[in-house]
């Protein structure tokens, strides 16, 4: 029996599925509130703590407590062995912890910004995504790169590009993009668990935000499974594909849209590579319509392979054509208006959906 | 022929020229005097794999006097800066470079605007020295049609390509091949000019600095790498981050100097230096010894790795413009008094254009799709929602 559980936070409603033991459970005990950045420190914390191989490099993670404060602690915790400062230069570090990997160690690099990855993409791709496929399996290399993707507010083209698209093409890579704080705990200890190398995308305004958590999600052996989306709001009319801080946009379109008698469905996919492609397809399959969102540029994007992908599937399935929402096709302005119109907003999620709802009805009917 | 002085901080030089009271100047007006005055730098010149140049300094009145005025404008400049950031007018990123005023200041003097200048996003003070305006600054700062990038790039993206200042860059040492770049095109054009790649002591470390490096050495190139060492990348502390701080001696092969780059004659030198030797003989590297009174950027409080009594030690042992004051004063080129007026002066200039500067408007939206090609060849561009916001690209 499913029983639907409504839990308001921070203005948002949320219906959750769970099984009727655990709607009791959930009854029976506040949720605690706990921001993304302490989801994503506790994470490393025990992870570290429970395996020794496990380190972590990158610019100010050790003395400076991490530059947005996403390892505070851990050098005093763990000591300059484990918690490394490096010096400004991703390509040097970046294939120095590829190659601690190979050794069987377990690298977690910090890029202060996947910006700064560029600078170390041939490390990424070639040293590390495509290893175990040209030695037949004898080096896998369970190393994560992590760190903040996406636009921030205001800090202008070159720190603000999504590189989700790019990293996702590349077969032999993991690509996650958590959302909530459960998303940041358990997608970052799956990572570091996995023999393979996973980009772990985080977003910069998500770092302060609350979310709540289960007991469930506090315990030290919480894990989420890779390549698996999770349908945040179940609904029937279209589906809203988002990941990371769109998740949130998607949500508050969805309660826009339900006002307007439009009930939607948005799936949070936390998972980019693997791409969770038979709960996308199942979605579409019920709501007949899609809208794809995200921050990064739309050519080749990650919102063009799900629509290729729905279109592949479940092409008979579809009502209306797939809308995509993704940032705008510029370098990004640093002007606070420009980067307004260049940034997906909920308003544009808004009327994609009802775009995809209304395409039935005749041209010469809404002339 | 004129006297020369040797710099003393202690005695006060015999100055034939005083006047006797301020209505009945006996001096020729001090902005317009050019009678040479030579002085010594504060410290000699260290150098690798080639002669230090002297540090004999040839100077004069106005000289002195526009450098004071400029590190003033620049200073009052960028702590207006911080003022604007905590009242939320500027967003995102802003470093600012208070505290190494000397190096852009000194180096202008050394060189013309045809020379060119690259730097990372510590660019505010070394767009003004290229001749960039303050209403210029401020407009960008907050994103306004008056910005020298039109609103579009933000601190980190000033540039002004007609007096060769070719940003305002924001990945930690891509400007040093970008400067070894613009050196290739100078000699390839012919042109007898050099280009400054200014870099902090963090990039220093950046592998693609040794490999442009490399290639200006073999080709010759006019490159002149001049590290800004301000001691700390972010956070980080240079014996942290290299195993060999002394950057002027890191190009190995290639010829370095290092330089107090606090005093804006030294930097004068060494850059005028630089540029003879980079004519003739290819790549050289300045280390500039400078200090930064703000943290990395305004998010950094500059004090969790840095101890205030090294902060107002700087401030009070080595500040760029207390030098240049000193010096005016103890050779007589201006009383206190007018010093002091021309700081006021300067304030004033900074807040009249602050109040001009927020008068800018926004950019227009139909502006989000220009320039993204030079040639845009009729190609179509996209808003957030496609199908709502679609633009021709110019």
């Amino acid at each position: 029996m499913l029983g639907v559980v409504r839990q308001k936070m921070l203005g948002q409603s949320l219906p959750k599925i769970r099984p009727a033991v655990s709607v009791l459970r959930s009854y029976s005990s506040a949720a605690k509130q706990m921001t993304v950045r302490d989801a994503l420190n506790s994470a490393l914390d025990e992870e570290m703590s429970a395996d020794p191989k496990v380190f972590l490099m990158g610019e100010e993670v050790g003395e400076y407590q991490g530059a947005y404060k996403i390892s505070k602690g851990l050098l005093e915790k763990y000591g300059p062995e484990r918690v490394r400062d490096t010096p400004i230069t991703e390509a040097g570090f970046a294939g120095i912890g590829v190659g601690a990997a190979y050794y069987g160690l377990k690298p977690v690099v910090e890029f202060m910004t996947f910006n700064f990855s560029m600078q170390a993409i041939d490390h990424i791709i070639n040293s590390a995504a495509k290893s175990n496929y040209m030695s037949a399996g004898q080096m896998s290399v369970p190393i994560v790169f992590r760190g903040p993707n996406g636009a921030a507010a205001g800090v202008g083209a070159q720190h603000s590009q999504c590189y989700a698209a790019w990293y996702a093409s590349c077969p032999g890579l993991k690509v996650l993009t958590p959302y909530s704080s459960e998303d940041a705990r358990g997608l970052l200890k799956a990572a570091i668990r996995d023999p393979d190398p996973v980009v772990f995308l985080e977003n910069e305004l998500l770092y302060g935000e609350s979310f709540p958590v289960s007991d469930e999600v506090l315990d030290s052996s919480f894990c989420l499974p890779i390549g698996k989306a999770k349908i945040e709001r179940v609904g029937r009319d279209v589906t809203i594909t988002a990941f990371s801080r769109m998740v949130g946009h998607a949500l508050k379109a969805a309660e826009i849209l339900e006002k307007d008698g439009i009930d939607a469905e948005v799936i949070n996919l936390r998972s980019i590579r693997p791409l969770d492609r038979s709960t996308i397809n199942a979605s579409v399959r019920k709501t007949n319509r899609l809208v794809t969102v995200e921050e990064g540029f739309p050519q080749h994007g990650v919102g063009a392979e799900i629509c290729a992908s729905v279109v592949e599937e479940s092409f008979a399935y579809l009502d209306a054509p797939v809308e995509r929402i993704a940032g705008a096709d510029i370098p990004m302005p640093y002007a606070a208006n420009l980067e307004r119109l260049a940034v997906p907003q909920v308003e544009d999620i808004v009327r994609a959906a009802k775009r995809a709802c209304y395409r039935s009805v005749p041209l010469a009917a809404a002339a | 022929m004129a006297l020369s002085y040797l710099r003393s901080s202690s005695s006060r030089s015999v100055n034939l020229l005083k006047p006797l009271s301020s209505s009945l100047p006996l001096r020729r007006p001090i902005s317009t005097d050019t009678t040479p005055i030579t002085v010594e730098t504060s410290v000699p010149f260290t150098s690798h794999q080639c002669d230090a140049p002297s540090r004999s300094v040839e100077t004069n009145p106005k000289e002195l006097l526009t450098f004071f005025r400029d590190m003033a404008l620049m200073r009052r400049m960028e702590i207006a800066a911080d003022s604007l950031y905590k009242a939320k007018l500027i967003r995102g990123f802003c470093h600012l470079y208070d505290g190494q005023e000397a190096v852009a200041v000194g180096m202008e003097a050394a060189i013309t605007k045809k020379d060119c200048i690259i730097t990372a996003y510590r660019d505010h003070c070394t767009f003004i020295g290229r001749g960039g305006t303050l209403l210029e600054v401020f407009a960008e700062l907050m994103g306004r049609q008056a910005g020298c990038s039109k609103g579009k790039g933000g601190s980190m993206h000033f540039y002004k390509k007609d007096s060769n200042f070719y940003g305002g860059h924001g990945i930690v040492g891509a400007q040093v091949p970008l400067g070894c770049g613009l050196a290739f095109a100078q000699k390839y054009s012919k042109d007898e000019t050099v280009t400054f790649a200014l870099y902090g002591d963090g990039a220093a470390n950046q592998g693609q600095l040794f490999e442009a490096l490399n290639i200006s050495a073999l080709w010759d190139l006019p490159a002149i790498l001049v590290c800004e060492n301000n001691h700390y990348g972010m956070g980080t502390a240079e014996w942290r981050a290299a195993k060999s701080p002394a950057y002027y001696k890191r190009g190995d092969y290639v010829p370095g100097l290092k330089v107090d780059g606090m005093d804006a004659l030294a930097v004068k030198q060494a850059c005028k230096f630089a540029k003879e030797h980079a004519l003739k003989n290819g790549p050289i590297i300045l280390e500039m010894d400078t200090y930064r009174y703000h943290g990395h950027s305004m998010s950094d409080p500059g004090s969790t790795y840095r101890t205030r009594d090294e902060i107002s030690g700087v401030r009070q042992e080595r500040d760029p413009i207390e030098r240049i004051r000193k010096l005016i004063l103890s050779h007589d080129l201006a009383t206190e008094k007018e010093l002091k007026d021309i700081e006021k002066e300067v304030r004033k200039e900074v807040d009249d254009t602050i109040t001009q500067a927020k008068e800018s408007p926004m950019p227009e939206p139909s502006k989000l799709f220009t320039n993204v090609y030079a040639k845009g060849l009729g190609v179509e561009s996209f808003g957030a929602d496609r199908k709502e916001v679609r633009a021709t690209l110019p």
